[in-house]
């Protein structure tokens, strides 16, 4: 594994963050399966070292967009688990009090624009942020999520040309788990992603999504730079999604072999490996890693509970916030 | 007769005319093994296998302009597109290719090709999937919208559809999928601009689409028993819209209430009631109403969701006013 941040306080920050994405997973999947979540949702389980990686390289004032699995930016981000399960569940506690759902999901205070139900609907809103950025003489710097599936989208390669143009401090991040919906990769898109962006001239690099330092270490870099005004950048970060398309995608089989998906769980699971280092490299014990999984799972069924209890917003809210003042 | 669900008779109409003509082809995502994420396609590829059964990226422009090109060269695609809501995507090829090349070639060029997608609310799936867009696409000259009400008018419409030699819009609810509905077994068509009389009666008429014909129907049954007699008609293609039967409808009723799930304001609705205006004056008691969704983007949580579509209730509420003269001065 690579090593990026040098400071211990950094390393369980990292691990605490994947760790909450996959417990908020678990959870939210429950929720589905016992039929207490109205509509499906879409799963980052096996994602989590992409987002976690990202974000910890970021501050408040540096901007994401997400994506229909908006989940895992969302808590990288900086987002609660009280305000996400309100918003799962429809409540006027949620942080998009009740309007947006899974789909829509995030926490605006920690620079999150949104997660995105239209796929590669983000890309111009990113590449936006990021000339505002530049126009207004800011330097914080915007990180576009998005899906190998949304490479096909050809607006994709209109804002890329325009970053490339005019050098905006954008990140395109490409999280490649290998599918969209229930089609491999490589039978949507031609050629190399990479190369794509290269096409522009735009620096591209393929990293491993599923060791978080490596990801870390690499955002760091380019997120500095870009914010000097070397931008943009894209990153292709090689991934796995470990439930199906959406929670009620369960027989798979037709399109994803389990000895695949086992595979991946088994031998490259972001947490197994990053615990294992930060055990071997005696940053925590097992007891301490397992106290603090305890606590977040805690959290976790606090804020389910308490989410299940939070009413939902009143009728008068349905044509509130159609227009702003 | 027996019964089959609307995704059946979806499949049905469309491997009946692609084996009754080979230019018909599938194209969209996750069309074939797959099925389409409601599993409306299953079976298709593995009948007609991976040349007319198009797996596609994720580029709805690119292969909604590669069917406006196959179709003005002999072929005539049937377009899947996953969600009603893409239609933003789509709408320069839709709306300055498709819907035009006819008439800007002096009628030398035709687009022969079928855009299937969904509208309806409802389904918890917030403002990005669950839009209603019909009126978009009818606004447009040069385009047929058709919007089946059950799994009966979905086969007969696409297999008209089909054969239609012009670019048509087919919206199916998406969530009347799994909603039976008695479908003869032998072949029919729907022919277009011919609508439907539900349910006769004198004293008021309800016209409705897609997914508000069932509200319109709970409406009538709720109303006649208080002894208020509605008519309930499905108009099945706003273009071309029949409205011979509507107007002999409203001027033996001589009240209307036109329901349909897009926004109100600017929507089908709005069309179809200034036409009763214009054409019915004199035979009018009561203003036309309109009843569309409300004019909110679809908000996810179900309290508030369920707010924003018609409902039965709502529309007796209205034809009640209606029928006691209440709502002629209303301002
Ligand atoms: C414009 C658009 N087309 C199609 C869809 C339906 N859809 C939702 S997610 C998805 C697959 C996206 O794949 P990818 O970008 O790889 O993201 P992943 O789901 O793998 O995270 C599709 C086709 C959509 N939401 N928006
Ligand atoms: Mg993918």
């Amino acid at each position: 594994m690579a090593k990026a941040k040098t400071n211990t306080e950094d390393y369980l920050r990292m691990y605490r963050q994947m760790v909450r994405i996959r417990t908020f997973e678990d959870n939210a999947n429950q929720l589905y399966l016992s039929a207490k979540m109205p509509g499906l949702t879409h799963m980052y389980s096996g994602e989590e070292a992409v987002a976690v990686g990202i974000c910890e390289a970021l501050t408040d004032d540096d901007r994401i967009t997400s994506t229909h699995r908006g989940h895992g930016h969302c808590v990288a981000k900086g987002a609660e688990f009280k305000e996400m399960f309100c918003e799962l569940l429809g409540k006027a506690e949620g942080y998009c009090r009740g309007k947006g759902g899974s789909m829509h999901i995030a926490d605006q205070s920690h620079g999150n624009l949104g997660a995105n139900a239209i796929v590669g609907g983000s890309m111009g809103i990113a590449t936006g942020s990021a000339l505002r950025a530049k126009l207004m003489g800011k330097d914080d710097v915007t990180v576009c999520f998005f899906g190998d599936g949304a490479t096909a989208q050809g607006l994709m390669y209109e804002v890329m040309n325009m970053a490339a143009l005019w050098n905006l401090p954008v990140i395109y991040a490409c999280e490649n788990n290998g599918y969209s919906e229930y089609t491999k990769t490589e039978e949507i898109a031609a050629g190399s992603i990479t190369a794509r962006a290269e096409a522009f001239g735009i620096e591209a690099h393929t990293v491993d999504g599923q060791d978080v330092l490596a990801v870390n270490e690499l955002t760091q870099k380019l997120v500095a730079r870009a914010r000097k005004g070397e931008g943009p950048f894209f990153m292709e970060l090689m991934t796995y999604r470990y439930h199906g398309h959406h929670v009620g995608d369960i027989n798979r089989e037709y399109y994803r072999s389990k000895d695949e998906e086992k595979d991946w769980k088994d031998n490259r699971d972001p947490i197994i490996r990053f615990r294992a280092f930060l055990v071997s490299e005696g940053i925590a014990t097992e007891e301490e890693i397992e106290a603090m999984n305890a606590e977040i799972e805690k959290n976790a069924t606090e804020a389910v509970a308490y989410a299940e209890q939070a009413p939902y917003p009143p009728a008068n809210e349905v044509d509130m916030h159609v227009y702003a003042d | 007769m027996r019964e089959i669900t609307l995704s059946q008779a979806v499949n049905e109409a469309l491997a009946e005319e692609m084996r009754r003509d080979p230019s018909v082809f599938i194209l969209g995502e996750d069309v074939a093994e797959a099925g389409t994420p409601f599993k409306v396609l299953s079976g298709l590829v593995e009948e007609f296998g991976t040349d007319r059964v198009v797996d596609t990226p994720i580029s709805e422009p690119g292969f909604v302009g590669m069917a406006v090109g196959a179709a003005m060269t002999g072929a005539r695609p049937v377009v899947d597109l996953m969600f009603g809501d893409f239609i933003y995507l789509v709408m320069d090829q839709l709306c300055n290719q498709a819907a035009k090349q006819h008439y800007m070639s002096g009628g030398k060029l035709t687009v022969p090709m079928v855009l299937r997608t969904n509208l309806g609310a409802t389904r918890r799936s917030a403002a990005q999937h669950s839009q209603s867009l019909q009126a978009l696409v009818a606004h447009i000259p040069g385009l047929k919208v058709a919007l089946p009400s059950s799994a009966y008018e979905a086969k007969g419409l696409m297999k008209t559809a089909i054969r239609d030699n012009n670019p048509v819009v087919i919206f199916e609810d998406k969530l009347m999928y799994q909603d039976k509905a008695p479908v003869p077994e032998e072949e029919y068509l729907i022919p277009f601009g011919e609508a439907n009389v539900k349910r006769e009666g004198r004293d008021i008429t309800l016209i409705a689409t897609s997914s508000m014909v069932q509200v319109a129907e709970k409406a009538a049954e709720m109303l006649a028993s208080e002894g208020i007699d509605a008519e309930v008609i499905d108009p099945r293609t706003i273009v071309p819209l029949d409205e011979a039967t509507l107007l002999d409808s409203v001027k033996k009723t001589s009240r209307a209430i036109v329901i349909d799930e897009g926004h109100q304001s600017y929507g089908v609705t709005a069309e179809i009631a200034s036409r009763l205006n214009e054409k019915a004056f004199y035979h009018l008691d009561a203003p036309v109403l309109r009843m569309g969704a409300m004019d909110v983007p679809v908000p996810f949580s179900p309290a508030l969701e369920d707010l924003t579509v018609p409902t039965p209730e709502a529309v007796v509420e209205n034809a009640r006013k209606l029928c006691a003269g209440e709502m002629i001065h209303a301002a």
